[in-house]
């Protein structure tokens, strides 16, 4: 259902005329650039900003139920020095980030329905913080802002 | 300062975004008025908690830095 408001349509479930959404789109499934999004997510999260994740391609793999706490490697920019930087750091596993950001605001989570398909998978096959299965349009629909690929 | 501080957060040692998140969560269970004490030792803490409380509505009533601890007291909205 849209919904005319001031500032343009809203949808329904949301506050109306928020235009602050952030819309991410996770592609790679690297540890270090998942860390990196679960943390603009926490952060959007607890600024009281909905946040919409689509997973596509490697970024989905990661999220598998048998695979999300495995190692997933880092980007090739990272070399052995910036991987060891970043395991030394210590940081919170991003799946936890993801979860945290899930308790504290309006976090979405969905897994883009052609590179399910391209793994032969279904939802069973994902860890429960994936809340569905979205096409392009849908995801689309819900981001008329900004949209973050990474 | 005579108001009561309701809850205490140790977030020492954790790094951003985990103070402000925790933060977050935990002055859900407050009271408007109450007040919510946060120590953290990560440096973007001082502009996070000050852009959050702008953010959020929540008042940053206090905060001092101590031998690399920083304190926030938060009031909630």
């Amino acid at each position: 259902m849209l919904v005319v408001t001031a500032q343009g349509y809203g949808r329904q479930g949301y506050a109306m005329g928020t235009d602050d959404r952030l819309s991410l789109v996770l592609f790679s499934g690297t540890d270090d650039k998942l860390q990196a999004a679960a943390v603009l997510t926490v952060g959007a999260a607890a600024m009281a900003r909905p946040v919409d994740v689509f997973l596509q391609y490697w970024a989905l793999d990661a999220f598998r139920a048998d695979r999300i706490l495995k190692d997933h490697g880092v980007s090739p920019e990272a070399g052995p020095e910036g991987e060891r930087a970043m395991r030394d750091q210590g940081k919170t596993h991003w799946s936890e980030l993801f979860r945290q950001a899930k308790d504290l605001g309006q976090v979405r989570i969905q897994a883009c329905a052609d590179s399910m398909e391209m793994f032969h998978i279904t939802t069973d096959d994902l860890d429960p913080l994936v809340d569905g299965i979205w096409g392009v349009a849908s995801f689309f629909m819900e981001a008329d802002g900004p949209v973050t690929f990474i | 300062m005579s108001e009561t501080i309701t809850k205490t957060l140790d977030l020492k040692g954790l790094s951003c975004p985990l103070p402000i998140a925790k933060t977050a969560q935990a002055i859900r269970d407050l009271q408007p008025g109450e007040l919510i004490e946060s120590l953290a030792t990560d440096p973007g803490a001082v502009p996070d908690f000050n852009a959050w409380c702008t953010s959020t509505g929540n008042v940053l009533v206090e905060q001092t830095e101590d031998a690399g601890v920083f304190r926030f007291v938060i009031k909630k909205q």
